[in-house]
């Protein structure tokens, strides 16, 4: 599992530069498929592969980009999804979040200023599983719990105007 | 062990067109979750790693972008980084007899990235969600009016919940 821990993810601006702006500008849509995709790329952005694929790795690694490549949409192949909440004391805040980013199956968990204070994704192969990862948390953290799985999505997805 | 491929793991579908089985699938999934490598030819360093030809795996992933189990292939930005500081979950407790209809406008604004329908729980009633960015509050706080009147007296009653810190992130992205 790929993933980024808090201390990765800058929560406030990052400089960037112009050069760095088009590239990602470019890269919100579609990236070629084909042999040589960084070199498709460099025509489009009168630049060279070389610059296109360090610009990335340097966006990466300061956390402007969380992510390169494709975005599956795991419930068209199968798996399951679900937001689920917690309404944790204060005082067991670290501790109940330690135990649910310990999960795998746990995609995001962000803390939100609400009374239901942590909010993270659940994405499982099948419905039992996730029902069972979540009684499984549950269980453990032993806090005010919701289990919210979409009934209609209508919009993922967002073309940030940079 | 590269070059070759494994033709049990790829089928042809009606048109003659290889489609991978689950099987594939699920590791072409777990082999590009962590995204693509940054070398000059990824799809071929990839297909490698998969056993199967550049060409297959490039196939296959046109067909995953058709069939919209790839919704794109692209960067990921974060937005705090770009300067949406502003990230707010807004919820709304919405008539069932609309939520349908005014989901789908909700869904439609530019400034919103995530629109859901959920069911409502104890002591939460709100069945719609809507993510907004913006990069200062008073940006937000024009959203957040704007989705108000949209819904209109379909809406009793509302929420906004801010994200103070990301817990956990994984390159996993719905």
């Amino acid at each position: 599992m790929c993933s980024a821990q808090v201390s990765s993810i800058p929560q406030d601006s990052v400089e960037i530069s112009t050069y760095q702006r088009n590239l990602i500008q470019q890269l919100q849509s579609d990236f070629p498929i084909c042999e040589e995709p960084f070199e498709a790329l460099a025509g489009r952005l009168d630049s060279s592969s070389e610059e296109i694929k360090d610009a990335i790795a340097t966006l990466k690694e300061n956390g402007v980009l969380t992510r390169f490549g494709p975005l599956f949409d795991i419930e068209k192949l199968g798996g399951c999804f679900s937001l689920c909440a917690l309404a944790v004391p204060s005082e067991r805040f670290d501790s109940v979040a330690e135990i649910v980013n310990s999960y795998d199956e746990v995609a995001h968990n962000y803390a939100r200023d609400h009374e239901w204070n942590m909010w993270f994704v659940l994405a499982t192969k099948s419905p039992e599983s996730l029902q069972s990862c979540f009684d499984n948390i549950v269980f453990r953290v032993n806090c005010p719990s919701m289990n919210l799985p979409k009934r209609r999505e209508f919009f993922v997805g967002l073309h940030f105007d940079i | 062990m590269w070059g070759y491929t494994l033709i049990s793991e790829l089928e042809l579908d009606a048109s003659g067109a290889y489609v991978a089985t689950p099987e594939l699938l699920s590791r072409i999934v777990s082999e590009l979750q962590c995204g693509l490598p940054l070398s000059d030819r990824p799809y071929r360093e990839v297909a490698n790693r998969l056993s199967i030809s550049e060409k297959q795996l490039m196939n296959l992933l046109r067909g995953m972008l058709r069939d919209g189990s790839i919704r794109r292939i692209g960067v990921v930005p974060n937005h705090y980084a770009l300067g949406y500081t502003h990230n707010l979950m807004t919820v709304w407790d919405v008539d069932d007899l609309h939520a349908e209809r005014l989901g789908q406008k909700v869904g439609e604004l530019c400034f919103v990235s995530h629109c859901y329908l959920r069911p409502r729980a104890n002591a939460w009633p709100y069945n719609l969600f809507a993510m907004v960015h913006g990069k200062t509050q008073t940006e937000v706080d024009i959203q957040k009016q704007q989705i108000c009147e949209l819904l209109g007296d379909t809406c009793t009653d509302y929420s906004s919940l801010r994200s103070t810190k990301i817990l956990k992130k994984t390159g996993l992205r719905i």
